[in-house]
């Protein structure tokens, strides 16, 4: 008996070794492979657009952030995003709830719908709000009259923003809906719950952390889009310019630094956005744990 | 609770689920829906839960029409074959929702709730699990918990799905004792599903064999063994 270990131990290295594994030598070439990819695509940029900002100094940055075409830039940014994403969290919500708990015809066309945004071209989205609510259509000549335009104005952008980034938070809520089933929800129906107190004791909270997830990745998106706020934005400084269009137009004017000021802060939201999202996780990692087990 | 199936059927599309069956279920019984996979079991039981609506027919439960009752209304206690315990909730949490969730003119106060649930985890034998998660439990725990939620809405009766369906067999033998007390204890009229004959056949006052959305016989446990009434439950009890 006193020699088993011994046994044990000389077989480990054959005996252990999952069939999974790939030999060593690949798998450094597979891993210095992502980090130079990461390196080169990551890294190296968000390192340069804050080298760029500050190579006059961190006073001249500021300064430019301080000038009002950047501050009008960052408080539209924030105002689009602000309406844009808790919009599209509640209609993903219905959306996937509506998939997922219902069954009906044209189920696939209408998940196929919600896809939309991700394969048409911000740019095409942008003339197609045009299009519709331009000062030459119906509503838009109407909402013109009343003083409200549409497009090259707010709405304009919102919708804009919207369209591109409705898709987020269903398609993170629906695979997750689909695998939990009703099941929970029946069982608090015969409990006696109204719909609305199920909604909110044991759908949401079952929900939670893929809603969290799609709304941060919507937020990110809303805030950094470009194309399709192009289009219908007009791009009126300090008025209908975004951040990521002031960016553009300072660069095109050769003013590096206060363009690249503005990408920094807009690179530096986007940070922000990861690490809430992280330190989340972190925090709440055991009732994440529970909540996967069935 | 007497309960009287008069004439319900039920299709999703073009498969019938259950051709016109009737029943009649005697006030305080403990019945067991028995069937080969499909025979429409679950799918009746669901139709006395309110989670589902016959397609023709009438569901009536003290001889008053009970058809068009909401889920919410009929006070159903219903045990689900997988449980679907609030997975984001303790286990008091769990059984204190459905007290929780009555209309505040109803609902018991705060210490009466945490009393009730006490006694509804001292009733299962489990008096010190309050605190966990579901993900915490043993099978034949979670049951246990399933059946103390649906008891916690004092309910005018008891289903159950498949009760003790994904659990070993001596786990099964202690629940199914378990079971038997409590529905003596508490007089509820109860119905379980299951395709497990002996099941059926040890825990039952009366035993309704399904086959393919129909009912094959209705009867005592000792009775259907002696008379089989169709080729079809003489072959089932066989197996
Ligand atoms: N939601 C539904 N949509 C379509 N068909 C359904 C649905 N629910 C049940 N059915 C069909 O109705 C029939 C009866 O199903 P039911 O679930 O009542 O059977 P069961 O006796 O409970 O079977 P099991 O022992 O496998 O649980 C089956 O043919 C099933 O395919
Ligand atoms: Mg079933």
């Amino acid at each position: 008996m006193s020699d088993t270990p011994t046994t044990l131990k000389s077989k480990t290295p054959q005996a252990h070794r999952p069939v999974t594994t790939e030999s060593p030598g690949f798998r450094v070439a597979l891993i210095a492979a992502v980090i130079i990819f990461l390196a080169l695509l990551l890294f190296a940029p968000l390192v340069a657009v804050f080298a760029e900002a500050l190579s006059k100094g961190a006073i001249e940055a500021i300064k430019s952030l301080a000038n009002p075409e950047a501050t009008s830039a960052i408080k539209l940014t924030l105002i689009v995003a602000a309406v844009a994403v808790p919009l599209n969290a509640v209609f993903g919500i219905a959306a996937a709830w509506f998939i997922t708990k219902y069954d009906f015809r044209g189920k696939a066309l209408l998940i196929t719908l919600i896809d939309l945004p991700f394969s048409v071209s911000p740019v095409v989205a942008g003339l197609c709000l045009v299009l519709t609510f331009g000062a030459n259509t119906a509503i838009g000549g109407w909402m013109v009259a009343q003083a409200y335009p549409i497009v090259f104005a707010l709405p304009s952008i919102i919708l804009a923003s919207m369209f591109v980034t409705f898709p987020f938070v269903a398609r993170e809520l629906i695979p997750v809906m689909i695998e939990q089933g009703r099941a929970e929800e029946e069982a608090a129906l015969t409990l006696g719950a109204s719909g609305w107190r199920i909604f909110f004791t044991v759908t949401l909270p079952n929900i939670r952390w893929a809603l969290l997830y799609g709304v941060l990745l919507c937020n990110a998106r809303a805030m950094g889009e470009f194309g399709a706020v192009a289009v219908v934005s007009g791009k009126i400084r300090g008025q209908t310019a975004t951040m990521p269009i002031t960016i553009e137009m300072l660069y095109n004017e050769y003013l590096s630094v206060a363009a690249f000021s503005l990408a920094a802060v807009l690179a530096l939201l986007a940070l922000l956005t990861l690490t809430l999202k992280t330190l989340l996780e972190w925090r709440f990692a055991d009732q994440l744990a529970a909540a996967h087990r069935p | 609770m007497q309960i009287e199936i008069d004439q319900i059927s039920k299709e999703f599309g073009a498969t019938a689920a259950l051709h016109p069956v009737s029943l009649s279920i005697p006030s305080g019984a403990l019945v067991a829906l028995l069937g080969p996979s499909g025979s429409g079991k679950t799918t009746l039981l669901r139709i006395l839960g309110g989670l589902e609506f016959p397609t023709a027919g009438r569901v009536l439960f003290d001889a008053t029409d009970a058809t068009n009752l909401t889920v919410q209304d009929r006070r159903a206690g219903f045990v689900f074959q997988s449980y679907a315990l609030f997975r984001h909730m303790t286990v008091f949490e769990n059984i204190a929702y459905g007290l929780r969730a009555r209309p505040s003119a109803q609902r018991p106060a705060k210490a009466e709730i945490a009393r009730r649930v006490t006694k509804l985890l001292e009733l299962i034998q489990l008096p010190d699990i309050g605190a966990r998660y579901p993900s915490q439990l043993s099978g034949g725990q979670r049951q246990r918990v399933a059946l103390a939620r649906a008891l916690a809405i004092e309910p005018r009766m008891l289903l159950l799905d498949e009760p003790f369906g994904a659990l070993d067999a001596r786990v099964r033998k202690e629940l199914r004792a378990g079971l038997r007390e409590i529905h003596d204890t508490t007089g509820l009229t109860t119905v379980f599903v299951t395709h497990d004959q002996d099941e059926a056949m040890e825990l039952a006052d009366l035993v309704v064999v399904m086959s393919m959305g129909r009912i094959e016989q209705i009867g005592r446990p000792q009775d259907i063994r002696a008379r089989p009434a169709t080729a079809f439950v003489k072959e089932f009890l066989a197996v």
